[in-house]
This record gives C-alpha cells, sequence and structure tokens, in this order.
C-alpha cells in the first residue's frame, strides 16, 4: 500500500517514501534551508516544521494544537472515538487539563527509583540473549538483539508472559507501520490486539499480582478507578510507545557504532563516558516522531493551517538544527552540552525516558562487553523502519 | 553562585541530577529538586553549568554568578 514517490519534500512531503526511509537528515537540513515548514496534501493535509523552535512552539501551544491523534494516517479520529482532552490512548493522546492527571498516574512506576529496580533484570535479559547466540562470527542485531530487550522488560513490568514478545511486536507493528492502509482496515487491524488485552485485564482480575497492570486495573483518579478504556489505551500505548522506539534507539547506535571504530574503541577504554555518548546517540539518531492535530483554521507563521490538518513534530530534526547543536549533523560522541530532544518537549515528555536511557545503556554496555569488535556486514542490506519511529530493522553484522 | 529550577517549566527530563547529583535529585515523579539551599561550592560551579545547558526546557537556572 505504497505512496507515489515524492517529488518535491517541500511541497509534497510524505515520511513513508523511501528517500525519507533510508535517510531522512539531509531533507530536513534542505527543507530547513528552503521552507522551514513544509506542507503536504497527502494524509488529508499536514505541516512538518523542522526547526528547533518551530518545534518548541507547537509543542508547548495547547491552544491551536491537539494531541487526540499522534500517529498520522489516512482518518480522522470519528465523532464516536472518544474526544479530548482523553482521547484512545491516555496520556500521550490526552490534551490538558486531563493529560496532567492521566499522566500523573504513571509517573511513579517510572521513576529513576523505580528504574533503578529493574536494571539487573535487564542485564541479565541482554547476557542471556547474548549467550543464547553461542559461538557466532554473524548475528543480525536488531532482530536477533534489540528488538528483545524493551519487548522483555516491558512484558515483566505488565505481567504478561514472557513467550508473547512474538505477538507484541506484531501489535506494534500494525500500529506504527500500518499507516498508510484505508481507515477501515486500519482499524480492522486492530482487533487482535484488544482481544489480547481483554484476556490478560481478566487473568489479573482473577488472579491479582503485583505488577503495572494491577496497578492500572486499582489506582484511583479523582477517588475512582479507571475506566476500563483508560486502563485498556493505557497499556496499549506502554507497548506501542515502549517498544520500537527503545528497539530503534538501541539499533541505530549499534548501527553508529559498526560504522565508527573511534567511538566503539573509545567506548570500550572509557565506559565512565557512556552517560554522555548516550544522549549524543539519542541526540543525532533520535527515532521518535510525533504528531499533533490543528484545532480551528489558523496562520502559524505566514502558514495557513486548517482545522484537522497534521502538524508532524520532528524531534529528530529539532535535534539537527544548528542554530542550536554545534557540528549538528556530526556523532560527537563525548557532547557535553546537549539539549536534546529526543524524549520530546513540554508536557508530553516521555514517560519511559529513564527506562529507555537504562536499557540503551545496559543493552550497549553487554554488547560491548561481549563484542569489542564488530562491523557492518553489508551496508545496503541494513533496512529502517518506516513511519514515525525510525530505527534498523535488519542490522547485520559480523562480530569479533 | 546558587541553582534554582523552575518547577512551572521543569518536566522530569532528568537531566539534572544526572550530571550534578551533588546539586539536584529526583523526586518521587522524576521531576528535578535542588538539594538543599542550592548554593554552588567551587568544585561544583561546572557541573552547575553543564546542568543548565542541558535541561531541554531551560528550566535550570544560576543566580549570582
Ligand atoms: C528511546 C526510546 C524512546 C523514545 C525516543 C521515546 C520518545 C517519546 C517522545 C518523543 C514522546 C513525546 C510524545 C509527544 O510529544 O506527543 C514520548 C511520550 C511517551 N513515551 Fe516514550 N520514548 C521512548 C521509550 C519509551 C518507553 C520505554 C516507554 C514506556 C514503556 C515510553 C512511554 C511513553 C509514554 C507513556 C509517553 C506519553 C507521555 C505523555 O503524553 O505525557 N516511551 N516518548
Ligand atoms: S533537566 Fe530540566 S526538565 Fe529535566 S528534571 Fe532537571 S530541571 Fe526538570
Amino acid at each position: 500500500m505504497s505512496h507515489l514517490p515524492v517529488a518535491d519534500f517541500a511541497t509534497d512531503f510524505d515520511h513513508t517514501d523511501a528517500a525519507w526511509v533510508n535517510d531522512p537528515y539531509p531533507i530536513y537540513e534542505d527543507l530547513r534551508a528552503r521552507c522551514p515548514v513544509a506542507h503536504s496534501d497527502r494524509y488529508g493535509g499536514a505541516w512538518l516544521p523542522v526547526r528547533h523552535e518551530d518545534v518548541t512552539a507547537i509543542a508547548n501551544d495547547h491552544e491551536h494544537f491537539t494531541s487526540r491523534n499522534v500517529v498520522v494516517n489516512e482518518g480522522r479520529p470519528g465523532p464516536q472515538a472518544p474526544p479530548a482532552p482523553i482521547g484512545v490512548a491516555p496520556p500521550i493522546t490526552s490534551d490538558p487539563p486531563f493529560h496532567q492527571l492521566a499522566r500523573r498516574l504513571l509517573l511513579p512506576a517510572f521513576s529513576p527509583k523505580a528504574i533503578n529496580e529493574l536494571e539487573g533484570y535487564t542485564r541479565e535479559l541482554c547476557t542471556q540473549l547474548l549467550d543464547g547466540l553461542g559461538d557466532v562470527d554473524h548475528l543480525d542485531a536488531a532482530v536477533d538483539y534489540a528488538q528483545h530487550i524493551p519487548v522483555g522488560v516491558i512484558a515483566k513490568m505488565l505481567g504478561f508472559p514472557p513467550e508473547d514478545g512474538d505477538l507484541f511486536r506484531g501489535f506494534v507493528h500494525i500500529i506504527l507501520e500500518g499507516v498508510d492502509l484505508p481507515f477501515e482496515e486500519r482499524i480492522a487491524s486492530f482487533e487482535p490486539l484488544g482481544a489480547y488485552f481483554e484476556a490478560q485485564i481478566i487473568d489479573h482480575q482473577e488472579h491479582p499480582r503485583d505488577d503495572l497492570t494491577d496497578f492500572l486495573l486499582n489506582v484511583e483518579m479523582n477517588g475512582q478507578r479507571l475506566e476500563m478504556r483508560h486502563v485498556f489505551g493505557t497499556m496499549v500505548l506502554l507497548l506501542a510507545a515502549g517498544i520500537d522506539t527503545t528497539w530503534s534507539a538501541i539499533g541505530a547506535s549499534i548501527w553508529h557504532l559498526a560504522r565508527t571504530k573511534a567511538d566503539r574503541t573509545r567506548l570500550v577504554d572509557e565506559p565512565e563516558l557512556m552517560p554522555i555518548a548516550i544522549e549524543e546517540l539519542l541526540r543525532a539518531y533520535a527515532p521518535v516522531t510525533m504528531a499533533r492535530l490543528v484545532k480551528e483554521d489558523f496562520d502559524f507563521q505566514g502558514h495557513p493551517m486548517k482545522k484537522d490538518d497534521w502538524v508532524l513534530l520532528s524531534f529528530p530534526a529539532a535535534n539537527r538544527d544548528p542554530g542550536v547543536f554545534e557540528r549538528a549533523d556530526e556523532v560527537v560522541i563525548d557532547r557535553e552540552v546537549n539539549r536534546h530532544a529526543a524524549f520530546g518537549l513540554g508536557v508530553h515528555r516521555c514517560v519511559g525516558s529513564n527506562l529507555a536511557r537504562m536499557e540503551l545503556r545496559v543493552a550497549l554496555e553487554c554488547f560491548l562487553e561481549r563484542f569489542p569488535e564488530f562491523h557492518l556486514a553489508d551496508e545496503s542490506a541494513v533496512t529502517w523502519a518506516r513511519g514515525q519511529v525510525r530505527g534498523p530493522r535488519t542490522l547485520p553484522l559480523v562480530v569479533g | 553562585m546558587r541553582v534554582t529550577i523552575d518547577e512551572s517549566r521543569c518536566q522530569g527530563h532528568g537531566r539534572c541530577y544526572s550530571i550534578a547529583p551533588g546539586l539536584f535529585e529526583s523526586d518521587d515523579l522524576g521531576n528535578g529538586v535542588v538539594l538543599g539551599d542550592g548554593i554552588v561550592a567551587s568544585d561544583q560551579e561546572r557541573h552547575a553549568h553543564l546542568a543548565v545547558a542541558n535541561c531541554p526546557e531551560g528550566a535550570v537556572r544560576i543566580e549570582g554568578a
């Protein structure tokens, strides 16, 4: 279900276009010089700001933009869809002031203290994955390693059977990558996911235990338990928001290190640099682009935005803005001044950022410890995810 | 020199307390909190400046440099 190829990204951009999927950075740079807010008639009308200041302004402007849907697709939330300010998957699809309530509920489960407690489990998981590979000289770091890490950790947090990992990844794929399906097909494709979550919720109601699912079923907001559709939406969100994103960040980091011997050796020799290095890898290869819908017709810096137009909120483009970052297009592995926006800006700042950072750091530490030497087996065999989450989906390496 | 956090801007990116654990800590929600009175000892000044330079929301400030 591909769209026609894009001839000019300034007037007809499409984030599922092959050129964008393979390498979006030259496109941002070109648009920054020419626009800097691009437009497209695709998806029923969409805008793309690429400057850091415009992304910041829109992320903080709840008067003109809504998060009611954050994944650009062919449809619009219909009249029967849960309306703003709640939306389908609180808090990411919620607007203020409801947003703050839904978000606060989740924050303690993802605080630095709570996440530290999962580091041991994560390290064990990474070690097991690497041990399971046996004595190899080739591997696919995206398929054999990176993708399993966020799945294992979130399944553990939610208390879902670890062997259902492939199932979750299938669901996440539909949500994030099936964006150019016709609207009815897209909605129908969500059914198996609904059935799976319902079964997990019933199982937790019948067999209570101490995990994030139980927490969501019992936590109170304004003195009342959450409506079932709120619990459901949040569980979908945690899978959708936590898996492809972190998989992408781990994969893109390994991809960079496979191509950049100097950075790889430096991290092997100076492991204490890792916390600074992961911030730079998150800046340069920020995996997540969000979206907003325009609430009512209005003029954004001379651009006539229409009600229900999409706005792609490109944190990856903001992170490459040379007005904010020196040598913006280079990975400076020990970059100390790095006010990047990989986890978003404003009230929707990624709830899972402490978790994602921990997973990324541990995944790289374990990988480098096991394989201090590795390089790409075949540059042209690397494939990248299409849509709003970007990272390698096949990453063949020669290791050792 | 003294550091402050503008609570109305802080969104809990956690960069301040990772970079300068001697000056900031996390509250239960992950938002940054200034430790004690926020007075910066001279050996912490570099960390204070880095916290300012890395807060994505511009919430960390330095007074009386
Ligand atoms: C490297 C990995 C990740 C990246 C780059 C990332 C990025 C983002 C971004 C940019 C947003 C802002 C959304 C917006 O402005 O509309 C966001 C929101 C969110 N993320 Fe992440 N994320 C990652 C991993 C995770 C993980 C592991 C989880 C949890 C399991 C998670 C849960 C969430 C949630 C719940 C929100 C919604 C917050 C709100 O609307 O208040 N993310 N993420
Ligand atoms: S870095 Fe800024 S936004 Fe993040 S916790 Fe510290 S003050 Fe808050």
